[in-house]
């Protein structure tokens, strides 16, 4: 093979490459043969001149077929090297039989996440205390019921408005109101009057629910949440047949930070603090990586171990946006945490480890939990 | 006690009517109560040094009860009741001489409490719903006030009538409606009569009672939420705010411009002071951290986790870095040692990831020490969790 030598310019190189791999078939050895000694000279050219490396990169080649072709084979030469140092190491181990050095533990999200400084401690007493005396102590020493009134965003469109409907099938005492177009700030203390202690609004954007606004009403955070994947109960398979009136159990499971405290309480206040165990109902709020799943089942038990779930109700996932202090007021309230997008946190801001935070006991269901959560994530 | 007093260089108060005092050298936090049984009555709304030696602070609770803590004894020596409930909170609290006392609480009362007696003995009106009163540095006897829709006044204590200077409202904006106006901090600015304010409608105005113009002189304006708090920064023309969202920006007060911002603070700004000698701000608020960040280069030095939302803070003009090193000496030689190493490591690496992820990498964890005053248990930090929390340190992700 003839090859003239060229002064030191990056696309007369690869020009020169193009025209000698006028075949489609020519191998990456050939390649990388004929482009070594090419390199090697450009090297001491280059070297002479100037310090930057001669990098032949595949974006280089124009032609997009050719380019693709190259990339291909570029793959498959390094998922073969893979293979062979696999190959290679699965050999020493065997020969090593005992002695071999302990498996490496792969590195997952999981696995990777830092410790979250603000986990709570279950025997803290200063986050017990905090705890105790905050704006949900009322519901919580038992002295108030909830009663949650659900409204939209002017003017919804249908999907909106079923899934209002639905949502106060599975929140016992809850009441859907007409937005008319009533400025927030002026129907809390209305609702305040009326006792209600919660105000859910649901936003809507291109005729389909995007946001909530959850205030606690007396004096309590408002959160705001993103609201994504909402199913309401015609779209989703193999469900069961309407929820009853009986109030139903709460699961909260992952909210372990302080913040995720604060949010699972939220959670919890929206339901009667009695579960009527005799409508098997079950809602559960399930955190995962600062997503929270709602998911809304009626639960029977075949025998001691076995369990049959069916999915009723809407189902949708929340993600936290702001938690403010105070009642809704966006531009003069303070907030006690805000989403940063542009500022990349470790994902943790809600949850670190599993634990299971059950709002309501109930002895003798332990498998309840593990099988709810199994069984969620297989639909 | 006493000697974990000593050692703290940044105190907070507490929703829960805590005092925290923490020792950033150390990397330790400890709690300070006065009684066993916490209320939310207790709740602190004003801290300050009663005397220029800082070896006391005042801290005002929510039920009109302004205790005197030492920092040499580790416990609190005084209560003094000054107002009732009815009043509203503490908005400033101030010390003149190291005895008297000035009280401000949101209803406008602005009282001077003597030594011995219960009786204020001078007592005027700042108006309605005041946000914050401040005294002067240079003039212990001059305060200022501010509030909603009540423009600043600069009051001199020796002569309670009438404020020595009241700032007019700004200029009705071009559609001729008249400006509302927030006051919500305001600082003295040292070397000169000038006073720097922020606002809740996202101002930062300078006032000069020198000049005949009653109206700003400079108005500079930062985002879009309600600026909470501002300190001054040794080095002069800076300001440094914070606001409702957890912004914290440097403002050049030359030009109005805004020099940076300082990040990683999730919840609204509640307390905000710059130290004295070093290019150091701390600052804490509603997301229960507190965070001390390098004026210079705009990073987060420390960050401490304290349980509770923390209200407002105090710090020491002694060196951060340095109140507590010589104490337990050995100690901090293991802490710097290992501290040593791995910096050793790391300069032996070579350098391929960016500069935020290294300084991201050298943010070290704190422990809390919890310590209520009257019960007499210690529960005694296992060496282990240190450890873990230290290995965990480098199994960082971004």
């Amino acid at each position: 093979m003839d090859f003239t030598e060229v002064p030191v310019k990056q696309d007369k190189k690869s020009k020169m490459k193009k025209t000698k791999k006028l075949k489609k078939n020519t191998t990456m050895e050939e390649g990388t043969a004929e482009g070594g000694p090419v390199e090697g000279k450009m090297e001491q050219t280059e070297a002479a001149e100037t310090s930057f490396p001669p990098a032949f990169s595949l974006s280089d080649i124009k032609n997009k077929q050719r380019r693709h072709m190259m990339f291909m084979k570029f793959k498959q030469e390094k998922r073969k090297q893979k293979l062979q140092i696999r190959k290679k190491k699965k050999k020493e181990r065997k020969a090593l039989g005992d002695k071999a050095p302990p498996k490496e533990v792969p590195k997952t999200i999981e696995n990777q996440r830092v410790y979250d400084e603000t986990t709570v401690d279950p025997e803290d007493e200063e986050v017990a205390f905090d705890e105790g005396t905050d704006e949900f102590s009322a519901y919580f020493n038992g002295i108030s019921n909830p009663k949650v009134l659900v409204t939209t965003s002017d003017r919804p469109h249908w999907r909106t408005v079923r899934f209002c409907e639905q949502l106060a099938t599975v929140i016992p005492n809850a009441h859907v109101f007409y937005r008319r177009g009533l400025a927030l700030k002026r129907v809390i203390p209305q609702c305040i009057a009326r006792d209600f202690t919660y105000l859910m609004v649901i936003n809507e954007d291109r005729k389909v629910p995007n946001g909530m606004v959850l205030c606690h009403l007396p004096d309590g955070p408002t959160a705001h949440f993103k609201v994504s994947s909402v199913r309401l109960r015609k779209e989703i398979k193999r469900r069961g047949k309407d929820p009853t009136e009986h109030f139903p159990e709460v699961i909260l499971n992952n909210f372990s930070t302080r913040l995720g405290h604060s949010i699972g309480r939220l959670f919890a206040a929206l339901f009667p603090q009695n579960p009527q165990f005799v409508g098997r109902q079950v809602a559960t709020f399930h955190n995962q990586r600062d997503f929270v799943f709602f998911r809304f089942h009626r639960y029977i038990f075949k025998n001691e171990k076995k369990v049959g779930i069916q999915e009723l109700g809407p189902r949708f996932t929340l993600k936290l946006r702001s938690l403010q202090k105070g009642t809704f007021d966006s531009k003069f309230g303070e907030y006690e945490w805000v989403l940063k997008v542009s500022q990349h946190f470790p994902v943790v801001n809600i949850c670190v480890c599993v634990c299971v935070y059950v709002c309501t006991v109930f002895m003798y269901f332990e498998d309840l939990d593990r099988i709810v959560c199994d069984i969620l994530f297989l639909m | 006690m006493g000697e974990r007093s000593r050692l703290c260089s940044v105190w907070l108060g507490s929703e829960t009517g805590i005092l925290k005092g923490v020792s950033v050298s150390r990397k330790q936090a400890f709690n300070f109560c006065n009684t066993s049984h916490l209320s939310r009555d207790q709740e602190v709304r004003a801290l300050c040094w009663m005397d220029p030696s800082q070896s006391e602070l005042l801290v005002g609770s929510v039920d009109g009860n302004v205790k005197t803590f030492s920092t040499e004894k580790g416990e609190f020596t005084e209560t003094r009741c000054c107002g009732d409930p009815a009043d509203g909170c503490f908005v400033g609290l101030a010390a003149i001489g190291g005895s008297t006392v000035v009280t401000c609480a949101e209803s406008g009362v602005l009282r001077v409490w003597r030594e011995d007696s219960s009786e204020p003995s001078t007592e005027l009106d700042a108006g309605k719903n005041v946000c914050r009163m401040r005294q002067s540095p240079i003039h212990p006897n001059k305060v200022a006030t501010g509030g909603k829709e009540n423009g600043l006044k600069v009051w001199d204590l020796e002569i309670p009538e009438k404020p020595v200077f009241s700032a007019k409202n700004m200029r009705d904006d071009w559609l001729d409606l008249r400006r509302p106006h927030w006051v919500k901090d305001m600082a003295f600015i040292p070397d000169s009569d000038k006073l720097v304010t922020c606002t809740g409608f996202h101002q930062v105005h300078i006032f000069d009672p020198s000049t005949p113009c009653r109206r700003p002189v400079l108005e500079a304006e930062f985002g879009e939420y309600p600026l909470t708090t501002l300190s001054l920064p040794s080095s002069g023309n800076t300001v440094v705010v914070g606001n409702t969202h957890g912004q914290i920006a440097l403002l050049d007060l030359r030009k109005g411009l805004v020099r940076g911002c300082l990040k990683g603070l999730s919840g609204g700004v509640r307390g905000l002071q710059c130290h004295s000698s070093q290019p150091v701000v701390a600052s804490c608020g509603l997301d229960r951290f507190l965070r001390i960040h390098n004026l210079e280069d705009r990073k987060v030095q420390h960050k401490v986790y304290l349980k509770s939302r923390l209200n407002c803070l105090l710090l020491s003009s002694q060196d951060l870095e340095i109140k507590g090193a010589e104490e337990e000496g050995s100690k901090n030689q293991e802490v710097k040692k290992e501290e040593e190493d791995e910096d050793e490591v790391w300069d032996t690496m070579e350098k391929v990831e960016e500069a935020g992820d290294k300084l991201k990498r050298k943010v070290v964890e704190i422990d809390v020490e919890e310590e209520v005053e009257d019960k007499d248990e210690e529960a005694p930090q296992p060496q282990q969790k240190k450890s873990e929390k230290k290995m965990n340190k480098k199994n960082k992700t971004k």
